[in-house]
């Protein structure tokens, strides 16, 4: 028992991970009905953003994230400003294909520039081990979990609360009747590509302090995880990202528990697949009504 | 330029004309691969281009024809490179193996038709980004299933192929399979396809018997995209999953955009163009693969429907389809709005209907 509480408290730390990156993918699905493939080598540069940050500059853990979090934010908006806007009224496919092709760019670009050597993230929190109970507990996973709920929590309260996150419900709702409104969809597209990119950046810098090396590839496989856990949860929903990156990551850390690791991905998407099958829209979508 | 099309339409009117054509494309490919009039480098990026043509058509029959987005391509391309050289190398004997050869190929491919029910089934109950997930997952799956089977290497990879791909060989499999997807897209199943991607529910309506459709669309998809992994497999001689992962399915999606959806000669030209395209651009070292990209993002800019988009090379349109057309034409048909005045001298891949 001991050991499965053990594992729940690592099956959080990958989850809080997962969900940060989930949520870009979930945030631009609603307003734009695009998925951003480009998402996951996002949250690759966000790691590199951190570690230029934190190795170079040597800045301290807070303002490292603050740094990379609106670097990458700038990143974002510069990306849906120059590749997917000139698409917003193209068939959605080219907008997937342009994203995958952005994704590419991404992930080259930093390893001609950068190379192709992994990188090893300084340490930025002093690692201490604490014994709750039967569980032991890191600073580090201490940290990453405060952080990833922290800011779950400022994004729920921005998307339900503010008159913003009105109107980005608003543009995911009905795109065409909110410029009456006299509400910029330009404008609220621009910011949910700010914000969704500000939390992979976040989940950059998280993920490299948990697993310190980090390389040009490392965002394909956490990025498509991480958009199967938004795609779980029911793509489209905030809290459907949230839920379905901890359903994932707690998959994936009990088939590493009891089988050999190497049956991970193959479990983890194997249940996946079981579930849209049996539900598609996922655990919290609600089914789009198709009209004839 | 109406006065070459004319030409070609003429010449494509004939019925002797095909077979001329091909015949003289194997025996061009015999005499390069006989006489080495091309290096083996040159050879190796034509073997190359052909199997990425193989690829790319049998992918833009699920994504360009019937309007799917299938984004693990890769996986059946696994299962038929494992499997075809499982039996070269296990099952058939060494002086053998060249003369079984197109054996081993269509076992591979068969398996990887079955492995494509995987993703048939899923699609009668979901389509669009949810469909994507079960191919995406399918595809991280066979991947992962193969580096846990120490017998055929695990995560080690496999090796032990004759080289047993050659020019010729590449040639005749891509004729075949371009010769396979345009009688299936021509065909009664083939409207299906089109019905489909246009509007599911009213092909249902109209007595489309979708399920029927989608189950031979995807497994004729999955099967030659096996049969290319064989051709693959018996070129570079040494395969490992990390061989058929994500980033081989996005280059697959990449070389059907970039071509054109719905139309054969645009996977041709998108299989060419990015394929040699690529190795022309080695020059630029690492920057090569960030510039690639950057290109695609362009031309979806500019041109969102890829360099073909939706339309087809008067060569790759059956000869009964094209007398069926001009007979609708001349019915009248054609003053309603088919073609559109002024586009007279363009064919659309999918007749006026």
């Amino acid at each position: 028992m001991p050991f499965v509480a053990q594992q729940m408290v690592n099956a959080l730390q990958l989850g809080s991970i997962y969900a940060l990156i989930a949520l870009g993918y979930t945030l631009v699905y609603g307003v734009l009905r695009l998925i951003n493939f480009a998402h996951g080598d996002i949250f690759m540069v966000g790691a590199f953003f951190s570690f230029f940050a934190a190795a170079v500059l040597g800045l301290p853990f807070l303002p490292t994230l603050l740094a990379s979090m609106a670097a990458t934010a700038l990143l974002g908006v510069m990306i849906e400003r120059l590749a997917y806007r000139p698409l917003r009224h193209a068939p959605r496919v080219s907008a997937v294909i342009t994203a995958l092709g952005v994704g590419l760019f991404l992930e080259h670009f930093t390893l001609a520039s950068v190379g192709a050597q992994p990188r090893l993230m300084p340490p930025l929190i002093a690692s201490a081990v604490y014994q709750a109970g039967p569980v032991r507990v890191t600073t580090v996973q201490l940290v990453i979990f405060l952080v990833a709920l922290l800011l779950m929590l400022i994004l729920d309260r921005f998307v339900n609360r503010t008159l913003t996150g009105m109107a980005m419900r608003a543009v995911s709702w009905d795109k065409s009747v909110v410029p009456l409104m006299g509400i910029s969809v330009d404008r609220i597209i621009a910011l949910t590509f700010a914000i969704g990119s500000g939390l992979a950046a976040a989940g950059g810098l998280l993920y490299a302090t948990a697993y310190p090396v980090i390389e040009p590839y490392m965002g394909v496989l956490v990025g498509w995880k991480a958009f199967v856990a938004a795609v779980v949860g029911g793509i489209g929903v905030i809290r459907g990202a949230m839920l379905g990156a901890f359903v994932l990551g707690g998959a994936e850390v009990l088939v590493a528990a009891f089988l050999p690791s190497t049956y991970r991905d193959f479990i983890a998407f194997g249940l996946l697949l079981l579930l849209l099958i049996f539900r598609p829209q996922g655990i919290l979508g609600r089914r789009e009504v198709q009209k004839v | 330029m109406s006065r070459a099309a004319d030409l070609t339409t003429a010449f494509f009117a004939r019925p002797a004309s095909w077979p001329l054509v091909l015949t003289g494309l194997l025996l061009a490919a015999w005499l390069i691969h006989r006489y080495g009039w091309l290096n083996p480098y040159q050879q190796q990026i034509l073997m190359y281009v052909g199997i990425h043509i193989i690829l790319t058509a049998s992918l833009n029959l699920v994504n360009g024809y019937m309007g799917e987005f299938a984004v693990g391509h890769a996986a059946f391309m696994a299962v038929g490179a494992y499997v075809s050289s499982l039996i070269t190398v296990r099952l058939f004997p060494f002086q053998a193996a060249p003369l079984l050869f197109p054996l081993a190929l269509l076992v591979g491919s068969l398996a990887a038709g079955i492995v494509g029910l995987l993703v048939a089934f899923p699609s009668f109950r979901t389509r669009g980004d949810y469909l994507a997930i079960v191919t995406l997952a399918l595809n991280m799956i066979v991947k992962s299933a193969i580096e846990n089977l120490e017998v055929i290497g695990g995560p080690r990879g496999f090796l032990g192929m004759q080289r047993l791909t050659t020019l010729p060989w590449v040639v005749f499999w891509v004729i075949s399979s371009l010769w396979l997807l345009r009688n299936f897209i021509y065909a009664n199943l083939g409207r299906g396809v089109l019905a489909i991607r246009e509007d599911e529910v009213a092909a249902e309506l109209l007595g489309v018997d979708t399920r029927r459709v989608k189950l031979h669309a995807f497994i004729l998809s999955a099967s030659l995209a096996g049969l290319a992994g064989g051709l693959f497999a018996h070129v570079v001689q040494f395969i490992t999953p990390r061989s058929f992962d994500i980033v081989r399915s996005t280059e697959i999606l990449v070389m059907v955009y970039l071509g054109g959806i719905g139309s054969l000669a645009g996977s041709v030209i998108g299989a060419t163009v990015y394929t040699v395209a690529l190795e022309w651009l080695r020059f630029l070292g690492q920057w090569r693969m960030a510039i690639a990209p950057l290109l695609l993002v362009f031309l979806m800019i500019l041109r969102p429907t890829g360099i073909m988009g939706l339309r087809e090379f008067v060569a790759f349109i059956p000869r009964e389809e094209r007398n069926l057309r001009a007979r609708l034409e001349a019915l009248g048909r054609g003053r309603q709005g088919w073609p559109p005045a002024g586009e007279a001298g363009r064919v659309g891949p999918h007749g006026p209907a």
